[in-house]
């Protein structure tokens, strides 16, 4: 994928994310996650049913790298069964860190695979995911 | 302003516009700490060999330099910290713990820092104090008129930045003390942001606390400074105790403790930051700090009428003097600009930089701020404001 088309996507997902909004649900797990360093701050709540993520919702203040990773993992994960999620979650901490992954199941989110160049931008696109680590450790 | 040559962080191929967080070094400063550690290393006020002489006379010379420089009645006024943040505790802990009571109320405004904030939230929250707010003007300034309205017979003490990080605006201090202490209220002054950069003078000014940070004025990390009037530190507790701040103590728990500005500094001091604090200081006195205050007043009209001319530049603090500018790229998140610029080696800062409750004086929640020293240019503004004068900021900074 060229970086016009990276970049495309990217901005297609800040200015027209998914799922933005919270909703008043008491049946969803909601978690709060920011990056200490910068300014990202993000809520988000995720239902889950029988092993199975059958929705997220997420709002909150934060650079487009950090929201369109939001509504992208939002997008990769519905439906996705627990273990499923966590073999997702894997490949993509393994893609942004730029070790070795399986780029069959990262999906949309390889428009993110060479933000390793850009250090700081790493915990922006990782942000989402540790939210979402903390919602399945809380589950 | 021919400082250029003097930093070596500016042989870097980077633009620094971040001054308001620290400040690049000079040479005079950085070989001032290696002497220390290459040719004199002792500890302070031992003097029984000819180098723990020297470091007295470095360390103390230091303490006059600085008394000096703010114009403080003698060096009995001046303690040294770890910076400002160190100080402002040590004022609020040490001094006005014991000294304000349930219902005082204490006056800041939203635009402070959070070192500034804090220690006061925990002393209201542990005398049940009340903080209250002067409102800010349209220009997020504050003026005679709101301090006025916001004084009651409750007010104990007024704390604010001289100026402050993100606004930069120059507070009227000496109007401010003059009013406060007619009613018999204190004035605690955080100078973080305006000693490095104008004539502070604490007897004009009468403050009763002022506080700052060297590495903010071209020294060193970790070395900051607490002046108070001497009436006042006599009274301030220390917060730490131990070592070099005793005059004698026995097994019978008898102690007695040293006159000032010794009893406030327990423990090793941060000797190469002191003399770091120094050399910055002698570098400043050299240029000037009317010199400097004037190069960095320039720079800020010629970067604010520039960036005016930018239709998608939104510049919040057009009106304030000193040499900081908060702004945002229209439609962009501040980070992204902020990351944008860095692709081209300058250096901005983005987000809410410690002062979390402007933003609801403002509206928004983050800016960029660029902020400026002695050694920034207008050739260095013209090629920020070259890198802004582009449609398609967020997508490049991707």
């Amino acid at each position: 994928m060229n970086d016009d088309l990276k970049r495309n996507i990217i901005l297609d997902h800040y200015y027209n994310p998914l799922h933005k909004g919270l909703v008043n649900d008491d049946s969803y797990i909601k978690v709060n996650v920011n990056n200490e360093s910068c300014i990202d701050n993000i809520d988000l709540m995720v239902k889950i049913e029988d092993n199975v993520i059958s929705d997220i919702r997420f709002d909150g203040e934060a650079c487009a790298i950090s929201t369109s990773a939001t509504s992208i993992m939002i997008k990769m994960l519905l439906g996705k069964t627990i273990e499923e999620t966590l073999q997702i979650l894997k490949e993509y901490e393994k893609m942004i860190n730029e070790e070795i992954y399986n780029a069959d199941i990262i999906d949309e989110a390889i428009v993110y695979n060479d933000i390793y160049k850009q250090p700081n931008r790493k915990k922006c696109a990782l942000l989402p995911w540790r939210g979402l680590k903390k919602v399945l450790k809380e589950k | 302003m021919n400082v250029r040559n003097d930093f070596p962080m500016l042989k870097q191929n980077i633009i620094y516009f971040d001054n308001g967080a620290t400040t690049f070094k000079p040479y005079s400063v950085i070989n001032a700490i290696v002497d220390y550690y290459s040719n004199y290393t002792a500890n302070a006020h031992r003097g029984d060999y000819d180098n723990s002489l020297k470091v007295d006379e470095k360390y103390e010379g230091t303490r006059e330099n600085v008394c000096q420089f703010i114009n403080a009645s003698n060096t009995k006024e001046i303690i040294f910290t770890s910076g400002a943040t160190d100080s402002l505790n040590m004022i609020v802990n040490g001094f006005f713990k014991y000294n304000l009571k349930s219902g005082d109320e204490i006056l800041i405004t939203r635009s402070e820092h959070a070192s500034l904030v804090l220690p006061w939230f925990e002393l209201a929250e542990q005398l049940g104090c009340i903080i209250k707010y002067i409102d800010l003007n349209e220009d997020l300034k504050v003026t005679m008129d709101n301090v006025k309205a916001s004084v009651t017979n409750k007010t104990k003490v007024i704390a604010l930045a001289h100026t402050t990080n993100v606004v930069g605006d120059i507070r009227p201090i000496k109007a401010i003390t003059q009013y406060a202490h007619q009613q018999g209220i204190y004035v605690v002054v955080d100078g973080a942001q305006s000693v490095p950069h104008i004539k502070v003078d604490v007897q004009d000014l009468d403050v009763d606390f002022l506080t700052f940070s060297g590495h903010k004025m071209l020294g060193p990390t970790g070395i900051g400074v607490l002046y108070g009037k001497e009436f006042l530190l006599k009274k301030l507790k220390p917060h730490n105790v131990g070592g070099g701040m005793n005059v004698d103590f026995t097994s019978l728990k008898e102690f007695s403790y040293r006159e000032l500005p010794h009893r406030l500094e327990a423990g090793t001091p941060n000797i190469a930051g002191v003399i770091g604090l120094g050399a910055a200081i002698d570098y400043i006195n050299k240029v000037g700090i009317d010199n400097i205050t004037k190069h960095e007043q320039m720079l800020k009209q010629y970067a604010v009428q520039k960036l005016n001319s930018l239709p998608n530049i939104e510049v919040y603090n057009p009106n304030t003097k000193a040499g900081i500018i908060a702004f945002n790229v229209k439609g962009v998140f501040s980070q992204d600009t902020a990351v944008y610029l860095n692709k081209y080696n300058v250096c901005v800062r983005a987000g809410n930089h410690c002062a979390k409750m402007l933003s609801e004086d403002i509206n928004v929640s983050s800016t960029c701020r660029i902020s400026f020293y002695l050694y920034n240019t207008t050739e260095e503004i013209d090629y920020l404001v070259s890198l802004l004068d582009n449609k398609d900021i967020l997508r490049e900074s991707l």
